[in-house]
């Protein structure tokens, strides 16, 4: 896709930067959407967290999810790839489609759903086990390859997550003897070891320095031509600088039982909505009257 | 309020500051109580110790007197240390491979598998089945194990012998294995187990290389609290496992046989009833060595149970 657009850069006389970038968009959303996400509601037993998703995003896109504390975004990105199952109380209502597939099928595997779909947590979670065996423990589950064969995929996981310089010469050291931003890096490494589709972060910086944080955000422009990426965070600058697309999320209280309900306000281009927003909610959280 | 404050404006109350420092030196002396008792119990022990050491000679004369038959009979005068000493490393043995399977099994399934609801209801019962007198275990064994499982499939000469005694102390044990092994489970960060389950791993590859790994210094920890519980068990032993201290360092379990423990109520009050000399003062040396024994076991089980905490 990004390929193909890069060839007609080549042949074509050089169209205006933001000609081609809104062309790209547009390509984007009309071909078929990674997610395609319609009036998703999740409860957890009777409260019901977030109501009334509709989302579609597209492929080799940076996705932000913005919003207050409590405004279900993170529910949200837990039901792009089914992690919400693990909650006993979590019902989920509303269609969640993966290239076309009801990924709450009864027939769907989620631990297949989870292979093509990473996540990278808030806080960074690597194994108690050697830097080479955190990234090399989704390869071995799959099975089937060679030594060799793993050892490259290792080393091309570390390098893709800006990690290996670093790491290199001890691969068999503890991973918890990384930094935390190292750490957040070899969770990324570790799941782009599994050779996933979508990579979903769940506030991926929250718990790092901005030095970190800036590496973090340079490697997900970096690999964005190869994953689809949505990203939850709390930053809003964060959303402004890495997204192509941001979906901001605010909390509706029930005045009734005094509890809040997530609800998405809008979604559209990152640029449209720190410029010109369409609902005064998400103007007045972008500009910092509120939230 | 103007000027300076005088000391006693921030004296307090003196009447509770009497009342605290009661309170630290009533709880302080429990406290010391505890510590008192246990180092009279090992002074208690190492005295009488000292008295049989003594009177058979500092070389274990009469331990090590050839001239008798091996055999535990301490009114003749027979201590074969290695006869009750195999009876309770069999009977422990024995009682670990009841309890590991059993015990590490259920920890996994409460802590990783259970529906909360299921694990509401059953780990306070796991924790009730640890506080059972052995006593009653005793029995289990007798009428139970005995007739039922061990008769029927082995149908050993004695119907007490080492193999049922065995089988009752490993179920004894079963829970303190279960409890302690599913603390250090659910240790595990949970982060840990999203982690693997975000790259697609299932639950059972989930819990075989991530959370047991991590877990494995609190099993390690369960498994020596345990077995040094199974080692110093006491009842089971002397209603089950024969009394018997005429199959010298036998070790085929269902012979009848005599642990350590089971020795100790023996001289103490039971059928080799005596109070004076060597065949009583050996209860003591006995004693001291299971203390040692059971200690070492608790002492390493705790270092580890201190490295679980230091993990996380």
């Amino acid at each position: 896709m990004s390929n193909e657009t890069a060839g007609n850069l080549s042949v074509t006389a050089v169209p205006l930067i933001s000609e081609v970038k809104e062309r790209q968009m547009a390509n984007e959303m009309s071909e078929s959407p990674v997610f395609a996400v319609k009036d998703l509601s999740v409860k957890y037993g009777e409260f019901r967290a977030v109501r009334d998703v509709t989302l579609d995003i597209g492929e080799h896109q940076i996705t932000a999810f913005i919003g207050p504390s409590g405004c279900g975004k993170t529910t949200v990105l837990r039901c792009l790839n089914r992690m919400n199952d693990f909650i006993d109380s979590a019902k989920v209502e509303g269609l969640v489609e993966y290239h076309g597939v009801d990924l709450y099928n009864s027939e769907v595997n989620p631990n297949e759903v989870r292979r093509r779909i990473g996540m990278v947590f808030q806080k960074p979670n690597p194994f108690p086990k050697s830097i080479f065996d955190n990234v090399a423990y989704g390869p071995r589950l799959v099975g089937g390859i060679s030594k060799s064969d793993l050892n490259d995929l290792v080393e091309q996981s570390l390098r893709r997550a800006a990690l290996w310089d670093e790491v290199k010469d001890r691969l068999k050291a503890s991973a918890l003897g990384l930094s935390g931003g190292q750490q957040q890096r070899l969770c990324i490494a570790r799941c782009i070891a599994v050779q996933p589709d979508v990579i979903l972060m769940d506030e991926p910086c929250s718990a790092l320095d901005p030095i970190a944080t800036a590496r973090i955000e340079d490697l997900m422009q970096e690999i964005k031509k190869d994953y689809t990426i949505i990203i939850v965070t709390h930053n809003m600058q964060q959303a402004a600088r890495v997204s192509d697309r941001t979906a901001f999320f605010t909390t509706e209280v029930n005045t009734e039982s005094d509890r809040r309900t997530g609800v998405m306000v809008e979604f559209d281009l990152t640029q449209k909505i720190f410029s010109v927003p369409s609902d005064e909610r998400t103007e007045s959280y972008v500009t910092g009257r509120f939230g | 309020m103007n000027g300076l404050l005088a000391v006693a404006d921030l004296r307090g109350d003196p009447r509770r500051r009497a009342h605290d420092r009661r309170m630290r030196r009533l709880l302080g002396g429990s406290a010391l109580v505890t510590i008192v008792v246990s180092a009279l119990i090992l002074f208690v022990l190492a005295r009488g110790t000292l008295d049989f050491l003594r009177s058979v000679g500092w070389d274990f004369g009469i331990l090590r007197d050839s001239s008798k038959a091996p055999g535990w009979f301490p009114r003749r005068e027979r201590f074969d240390l290695l006869t009750i000493f195999t009876g309770s490393v069999i009977m422990g043995m024995i009682a670990m491979l009841v309890a590991v399977p059993l015990g590490l099994g259920t920890a996994v399934y409460l802590s990783e598998f259970a529906p909360s609801k299921v694990r509401k209801v059953l780990k306070p019962i796991v924790e009730v089945l640890a506080g059972i007198p052995s006593v009653i275990v005793g029995y289990f064994a007798l009428k139970f194990i005995a007739p039922n499982i061990v008769n029927p499939i082995f149908s050993p000469d004695q119907p007490r012998n080492m193999l049922v005694s065995g089988l009752a102390i490993g179920v004894l044990v079963v829970p303190i294995m279960a409890s302690i092994s599913e603390d250090a489970l659910r240790a595990v960060p949970s982060s840990l187990r999203e982690a693997s389950y975000g790259i697609g791993a299932r639950k059972s590859t989930t819990t075989i290389r991530i959370v047991l790994p991590a877990a494995v210094s609190g099993i390690v920890a369960a498994f020596i609290i345990a077995t040094s519980r199974a080692i110093g068990e006491t009842m089971v032993a002397a209603m089950a496992g024969g009394r018997d201290g005429s199959g010298p360092r036998t070790l085929n379990p269902l012979e009848p046989g005599l642990t350590m423990t089971a020795a100790m109520t023996n001289a103490a009050g039971g059928t080799d009833q005596v109070n004076s000399g060597a065949p009583f003062q050996v209860l003591f040396f006995v004693g001291l060595l299971l203390f040692m024994m059971t200690m070492t076991l608790n002492v390493i089980g705790d270092r580890f149970v201190q490295r679980v905490r230091q993990q996380y």
